[in-house]
């Protein structure tokens, strides 16, 4: 099937005005006959459930968290971009536009991008106005940074810990709703479901985390914001529970899972020590913007102390092969540089997977005190977690599983194929093609929840009549029983291994066959031992307790069991794609220094599956991507 | 290393309770506090015990969701860190540790080392926001807000909302939270407007959860991860005074 993304058409600078203006209102006085769920609390479903209610629709928002305040959008620190060119240093939303099409290899929808780098700029002014302090020069204007795969300062940020204050932004949005009764939340409640009655999405199972009773819960609409799913690699920079549960329950009832295999691996993270291990935690990119990036170029030297090893003796691998963007290169490409480096045997610290984020010239140059100002809370958390002082020696960094550029298939108006269930944030596909650039998730994120939904869920609802389909429906009941027998299935196997010790396992599989670099071999191989380890799980799991009371160990056994399906398709997925693009990188497709090599003829397209069976193919459907704005042309940062 | 921990177990809000006995063995000073309870729940669930309940996400001390009486502290014996950022070389080999909830009449315990902070949730609800509607406010450079008052406002956001302030008050007071809200909000135009109405909503809501009143113990700010202080406490004590009939004469 060849999928219509519904882009407007006509000139890009025009395109998403004249689409709210050919788009269907409701009128201000049925809007709380409707009813709106919202899955997930981050920036996305936290921004969108606040903007929903504030109209006037009915919504119910749910997260698993016992708070909304704690979404792991919580957790960004960095930064968000907008097209505000305050620096006056040449930007502009073309430019914005252009970057970031051109930092995602070229596997992104120009109208979707075109209207994020538009919208982007009522983000900041929507976020002061609820309060985020964001960083402000001494003449009381705000301040920007600069991030990978930009040559322009568009990243706006309030310390390190940009995410958390845009989260509580939308939190207390979110919490004025509450009490102005058009929001009601549902903490600690997981999607375990979606219903749909007659093809179209009109509600959700959940499993109440605390009295374990599963609950059914209808609406005229359902907007999934549930995240992102790179946990499937066991070790990933998010939060233990992010999972790809809510999304890939959607694909088994019919929505399409476009781009699975693009997945971000984050260079700037601190390396792993142990087998212990339960995440890695990811620095800010900015720290790029100071630090310096390298190894030694000698084997004998990476035993020594960094400061023993002489300026002539270090190379500077990412300002020697990158000099325009240096130690600013784009994520995919400094990930796999740092690889390069270690597997060429010239890595540092334990395990030697780790390289050298060195801000000795920077603190001659700027003194330690700037240093400190623009990035101590990176140098205290490094220091907790290593026992080192980065001020001192170098840090160490490694990259890690970060963000999922794949996602639930979405059209310009972020609505699924299935009709009704709409998708926002992370959880789909739409804007980053097959490499996110640093500061734009948020960016994203705050877009769809505040700028996007509330004007295309309209042109929906106001095509069906509120109310239809209530909670007694014979869907909602077969959803409930199919939950509990999970349940009971999961708890009655009894066997030997636990979840984790699945988890750990398909992670393995997932980060040597389909992790930094994939090859046909590989992927072929994760394709055999996916099935065999799932197979195994579901006779050999042991699950302690019981299902109707709180039961950490059941919550993840059910989104390990996803996981362990999901995981067959984002390989799958991976190996249909023989080309190299962004975070996808088939070793087969390379030049002879090491770049990947798209091939624009056979894949520029958005890779879109329908779920037939967990153990039957998927069936791929195709959306051909155009670019009439920007020239597909190779992706340089040299 | 080697230790033994002593582990709050209750089954429900409505069940008593009690201390119960475990070994942490072969663990390694990089793990976090969390990894060493990790490790111990899976030899838990080996030997057919039913895991303990630890409440958790993010694992890096920014989410909030983390929350143990560790030694007795809340959060643990190191300063400015969540459990989840504690690690063991905090500790010695053949060390005990005692292991328990946050305690505070305002959270009842849920399961274990779970508890409900519903209540700081309500706080919020009550007034901790600024009046903006979606769309149509105005550049965000139309307003200056001087860099000191950005970064004091700054110092103030960083709450997490853990609760550890709660915990380690003495009379189970959530001053330092909502203080925190306040000065947050109140310290930038944006929020000042609607300062003296706010300040109002969130006291009462706060003492309508059956939290403590403030008394200096300033055990709060020891606890606290993000280091917020208690001069944010005295700042709220003057907003509210304001909002005093005796303040108008
Ligand atoms: C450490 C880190 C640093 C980052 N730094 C930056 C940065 O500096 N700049 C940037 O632009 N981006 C950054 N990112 C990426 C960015 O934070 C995320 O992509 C973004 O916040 C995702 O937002 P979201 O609203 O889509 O999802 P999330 O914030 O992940 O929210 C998901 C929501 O869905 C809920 N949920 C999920 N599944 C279920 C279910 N089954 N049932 C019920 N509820 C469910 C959760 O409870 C939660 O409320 C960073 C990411 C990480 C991990
Ligand atoms: S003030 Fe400190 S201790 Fe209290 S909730 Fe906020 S971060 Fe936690
Ligand atoms: S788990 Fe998030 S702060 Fe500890």
């Amino acid at each position: 099937m060849i999928l219509d993304g519904k882009c407007p058409t006509g000139p890009i600078e025009k395109s998403w005005d004249k689409h709210r203006q050919d788009m269907k209102l409701v009128n201000p006085a049925n809007k709380r006959k409707y009813k709106i769920i919202m899955v997930g609390t981050g920036l996305a479903g936290g921004a969108g459930a606040a903007t929903l209610g504030e109209l006037g629709y009915n919504v119910e928002a749910f997260c698993y968290q016992d708070s909304s305040r704690r979404a792991h959008s919580i957790a960004a620190q960095g930064g968000i971009n907008a097209a505000k060119n305050y620096p006056n240093d040449g930007d502009s939303i073309f430019r914005l536009f252009y970057d970031t099409i051109k930092g995602g290899d070229f596997r992104a929808r120009e109208a979707d991008v075109w209207r994020l780098s538009q919208v982007s700029n009522n983000i900041i002014d929507q976020c002061v106005a609820q309060g985020v302090p964001f960083g402000r020069d001494y003449a009381g204007y705000l301040d920007n940074r600069s991030f990978g795969g930009a040559q322009v300062s568009r990243t706006f940020f309030a310390r390190g810990q940009t995410g958390q204050q845009l989260l509580i932004g939308a939190y207390q949005a979110l919490s004025r709703q509450v009490k102005e009764g058009t929001v009601k939340l549902h903490e600690r409640k997981e999607m375990v479901d979606l219903v749909l009655v007659d093809g179209v999405a009109k509600g959700i199972t959940v499993r109440n985390m605390i009295t374990g009773e599963i609950e059914s819960h209808w609406a005229d609409a359902v907007c999934l914001a549930t995240g992102g799913y790179v946990n499937v690699f066991y070790l990933s920079t998010n939060a233990m529970g992010c999972s790809v549960t809510a999304n890939w329950k959607a694909a088994k009832k019919g929505a399409f899972f476009a781009n699975p295999c693009y997945t971000q691996i984050h260079p700037t993270c601190i390396p792993q020590t142990g087998d212990h291990q339960s995440k890695l935690t990811l620095m800010s990119e900015s720290l790029r913007n100071d630090g310096r990036i390298w190894v030694p170029k000698k084997k004998e030297d990476c035993e020594k102390q960094p400061h023993e090893i002489a300026e002539q003796d270090r190379d500077y691998y990412l300002e020697r092969k990158y000099p325009s963007f240096g130690n600013l290169a784009p994520r995919d490409i400094a990930s796999r540089a740092a690889k390069e480096q270690c597997d060429d045997g010239r890595g540092v610290g334990p395990g030697k997977r780790g390289v050298y984020l060195d801000f000795d010239d920077s603190i001659k140059r700027l003194g330690q005190k700037t240093i400190a100002e623009r990035y101590g809370n990176l140098f205290d958390m490094y220091e907790k977690i290593t026992d080192e002082n980065g001020y001192q020696r170098p840090m160490r960094i490694y990259p890690a599983p970060h963000y999922a550029m794949g996602g639930l298939w979405v059209d310009y108006n972020l609505q699924s194929n299935i009709p009704g269930l709409f998708v926002l944030g992370e959880a789909n596909f739409s804007v980053h093609g097959a490499n996110r650039l640093g500061a734009s998730a948020l960016m994203q994120g705050l877009a769809d929840g505040y700028f996007v939904i509330p004007y295309t869920i309209a042109n929906y609802l106001a095509q069906v009549k509120p109310g239809e389909v209530k909670a007694d429906h014979p869907e909602f009941k077969k959803s409930k029983e199919d939950a509990e027998g999970q349940t009971k299935k999961l708890l009655g196997i009894n066997g030997k291994k636990t979840v984790t010790e699945f988890h750990r396992e398909l992670g393995k599989i997932m980060w040597n066959n389909v992790g930094m670099a994939r090859s046909e071999a590989s992927l072929k191989e994760a394709i055999k031992r996916i099935p065999e380890l799932r197979e195994e799980f579901w006779t050999n799991v042991k699950v302690t307790g019981v299902g109707a009371e709180v039961n950490q160990q059941l919550e993840n056994a059910g989104r390990v069991a996803d996981f362990l399906e999901f995981g067959e398709l984002l390989a799958r997925d991976a190996l249909h794609r023989d080309e190299s693009c962004g975070g996808h990188f088939r070793t087969e497709h390379q030049t002879p220094d090491g770049e990947a090599m798209r091939d624009d003829e056979n894949f520029c397209y958005v890779a879109a599956w329908e779920y037939k069976g967990t153990d039957k193919a998927p069936e791929l459907h195709k959306e051909p991507l155009k670019f009439d704005n920007v020239h597909l042309a190779v992706r340089s940062y040299k | 290393m080697n230790l033994t921990l002593h582990v709050w177990r209750q089954a429900n809000a409505k069940d008593k309770g009690k201390l119960e006995k475990y070994a942490a063995n072969d663990i390694s000073p990089d793990m976090s506090f969390l990894e060493m309870l990790d490790v111990v729940n899976e030899d838990l669930i080996a030997k057919g015990i039913e895991p303990i309940v630890f409440d958790h996400d993010c694992r890096e001390g920014i989410c909030g969701t983390c929350s143990q009486v560790i030694n007795g502290i809340a959060h643990g014996p190191d300063d400015l860190v969540t459990a989840c950022q504690l690690h063991m070389r905090k500790f010695n080999d053949g060390d005990h540790i005692f292991l328990e909830p946050w305690r505070s009449r305002a959270f009842p315990v849920i399961k274990d080392l779970m508890v409900d902070r519903g209540a700081f949730d309500r706080i919020i609800q009550a007034y901790g926001y600024t009046s903006a509607r979606t769309g149509g406010v105005p550049d965000g450079n139309a307003v200056t807000i001087s860099k000191v008052n950005a970064e004091r406002s700054m110092d103030a956001a960083a709450c997490i909302g853990c609760g550890a302030c709660v915990a380690a008050c003495p009379n189970g007071s959530a001053m330092l939270f909502t203080a925190a809200k306040v000065a947050h909000l109140g310290l930038l135009p944006q929020g000042e407007v609607e300062a003296a109405r706010r300040v109002r909503a969130m006291v009462e809501q706060m003492d309508k959860e059956g939290f403590g009143a403030c008394t200096n113990h300033y055990e709060c700010e020891a606890a606290c991860p993000k280091g917020i202080k208690v001069t944010f406490i005295s700042r709220m004590n003057r907003e509210l005074a304001k909002t005093l009939p005796m303040a108008h004469i």
